[in-house]
């Protein structure tokens, strides 16, 4: 167990080399080769079936590699102790489930814990800290099915910062959730980004991913720009990695892919 | 007050009584992570999928519970080879094995002749036949079940909940998920003496779903479920005396009007507060 000191002591570097991953003849992924130092603040944009999720997973150690390298510290992710904290997308959580907000919040810190140990008084410290940044310290008593999509969200983030991980991955924290929940996430990644977290967002609105971040990645399987946000949001490398999802009106670029289903392409 | 201790003179009333006892708290108490995992299916399956074992142990002259055991342990192992692998669906991995197993265990059954009355006792139970060797195998074995369940309590919360914090938390995943079908497995053969193999399923799922509608917490869903599943034994053993019926179906019967009584009136998530127009003014008195 790492000492549980509030913030890293060691900064997050990591790096894909090479790295493709799904099924032969159907890449989630295909050969992408990248370096986000540490600290960084990225954003990760694409179509719908571009492979974001996919790298997250990949990058906690959830799916594995079919050729190249996922590495952490240049060590194979999923081998890192509390190094790597993910917040998956809504849908994939079953929110019936009968347990309450700081439960969840508490689950968090059981890498620390082990097995058969219960949580410290320090624990329920730091979940219910964590639960006080994102608002959410009057609810922790409530079952986690009675909260709004936006509230479920903010307990998994804070879950996320009761791990006091190096690398924060989210996955979607945007889509579908109300303004407060929206606010209370970007200042979240200011506040880790400041504290020398690596933290990285999929996201599909693309303002945002220009606007509040440093760095953005642009994916459709393969890597199609990384960089900061100017040098990624070009005509060219957007409509090379939207295709068919994309809008251009003027100067101002529409991605119709929020929703999930293909719809609507009559201007096209 | 005399109809109470009536039955209890009996020896063989007084083990039954100790055995559906345990068997029902036992039951209700996994069956919480059967209900909330989805695995009905699953607990179904494995109760049929011992037959071969049984089969097996009679013909060798064996220990029929250990036989049962055996083979409870490996389908269950075998359902989560096959189905983590990635090739095939976790139901349809169930579908096939399941019937494999109910396949081998009829056409060794069809081949003794002699089996008939012993069929029936695993098929249906036989609650009064439990003898005192029986009922330390069932203690034994449910304390063993609900130790490992009260010591496991968070990493088995982690991966039913969420298995993907579980997989980053690096909790070993696949390891607690087969120790949880191997938990399954025992108590299904423990419940075999008292409902039988057909009426498993029931136990495991009913008393937990009913509880499930009283609370929105693991813990006390779990206590809650194991009064329910307590009392549908102690209710369903008096009922199967007195009016001379089955004992695991008096069980399985009493366990159901628990579970229906909660399905309509449970407080605020119960079906008549949605028929009734009164229920606003109940959400509004809460903080």
């Amino acid at each position: 167990m790492t000492k549980n000191t509030s913030l890293p002591a060691t900064p997050a570097h990591l790096a894909l080399v090479n790295a493709s991953a799904g099924y032969p003849g159907h890449p989630a992924i295909h050969d992408i080769s990248i370096e986000i130092p540490c600290g960084a603040l990225v954003a990760v944009v694409g179509p719908n079936g571009a492979g974001k999720s996919t790298l997250f997973k990949l990058l906690v150690g959830l799916l594995p590699l079919r050729s190249g390298q996922a590495l952490i510290h240049g060590l194979p992710a999923g081998s890192h102790q509390d190094c790597v904290a993910y917040v998956p997308q809504r849908e994939e959580v079953d929110w019936r489930f009968p347990v309450n907000v700081l439960d969840v919040v508490l689950m968090g810190r059981y890498g620390r814990l082990g097995w058969l140990k219960a949580p410290t008084p320090e624990d329920r410290q730091v979940a219910l800290e964590a639960l006080r940044q994102m608002d959410m310290a009057q609810l922790a008593g409530r079952p986690i099915g009675d909260l709004s999509g936006g509230q479920q969200q903010r307990v998994f983030l804070a879950r996320a910062l009761a791990q006091q991980p190096h690398i924060l991955l989210l996955d979607e924290p945007f889509t579908g959730v109300d303004i407060t929940t929206q606010e209370v996430t970007l200042r979240l990644l200011a506040d880790l980004h400041q504290k020398g977290v690596t933290v990285m967002v999929s996201t599909h609105d693309l303002k945002m991913a220009s606007q509040y971040f440093e760095t953005v990645i642009m994916l459709n399987k393969r890597l199609i720009a990384y960089g900061p946000p100017e040098k990624v949001f070009t005509p060219d490398l957007v409509s090379q990695a939207f295709q068919g999802h994309l809008l251009m009106l003027d100067n101002s670029v529409v991605v119709d892919d929020c929703c999930g289903h293909d719809h609507i392409h009559e201007e096209e | 007050m005399q109809w109470l201790t009536d039955p209890l003179q009996f020896a063989f009333m007084q083990r039954g009584l100790l055995a559906a006892l345990m068997v029902g708290t036992l039951c209700s108490i996994v069956g919480c992570y059967v209900v909330l995992r989805s695995m009905a299916f699953l607990g179904d399956a494995l109760a049929h999928a011992i037959l071969p074992g049984v089969a097996i142990a009679y013909l060798l002259n064996g220990n029929l519970l250990a036989g049962a055991l055996i083979a409870a342990v490996a389908v269950s192992l075998l359902i989560g080879f096959f189905s983590q692998q990635g090739t095939i669906k976790e139901d349809t991995a169930i579908g096939i094995l399941f019937a494999a197993a109910l396949a081998l265990g009829v056409a060794l059954i069809s081949s003794i002749r002699t089996f008939a009355v012993d069929l029936s006792h695993i098929l249906f139970g036989n609650l009064l036949g439990v003898s005192p060797s029986d009922l330390i195998f069932t203690a034994v074995l449910s304390a063993a079940v609900l130790l490992t369940i009260l010591l496991l309590y968070r990493p088995f919360l982690v991966i039913s909940f969420d298995p993907v914090l579980a997989a980053t938390l690096h909790l070993p995943v696949t390891l607690l998920r087969n120790l949880m079908l191997v938990l399954l497995g025992v108590t299904i053969v423990i419940s075999m003496q008292t409902v039988g193999v057909g009426l498993v399923a029931a136990m495991l799922v009913t008393p937990a779903a009913a509880a499930y509608l009283f609370t929105r917490r693991l813990s006390t869903m779990m206590i809650l479920s194991a009064c329910f599943g307590a009392l549908s034994s102690l209710g369903g053993l008096y009922i199967s005396y007195y009016a001379n019926i089955a004992s695991g179906s008096a069980i399985v019967l009493v366990a159901t009007v628990i579970f229906l009584v909660g399905f309509f009136f449970a407080p605020r998530r119960g079906l008549i507060w949605r028929w009734l127009p009164s229920t606003s003014v109940v959400r509004q008195s809460k903080p």
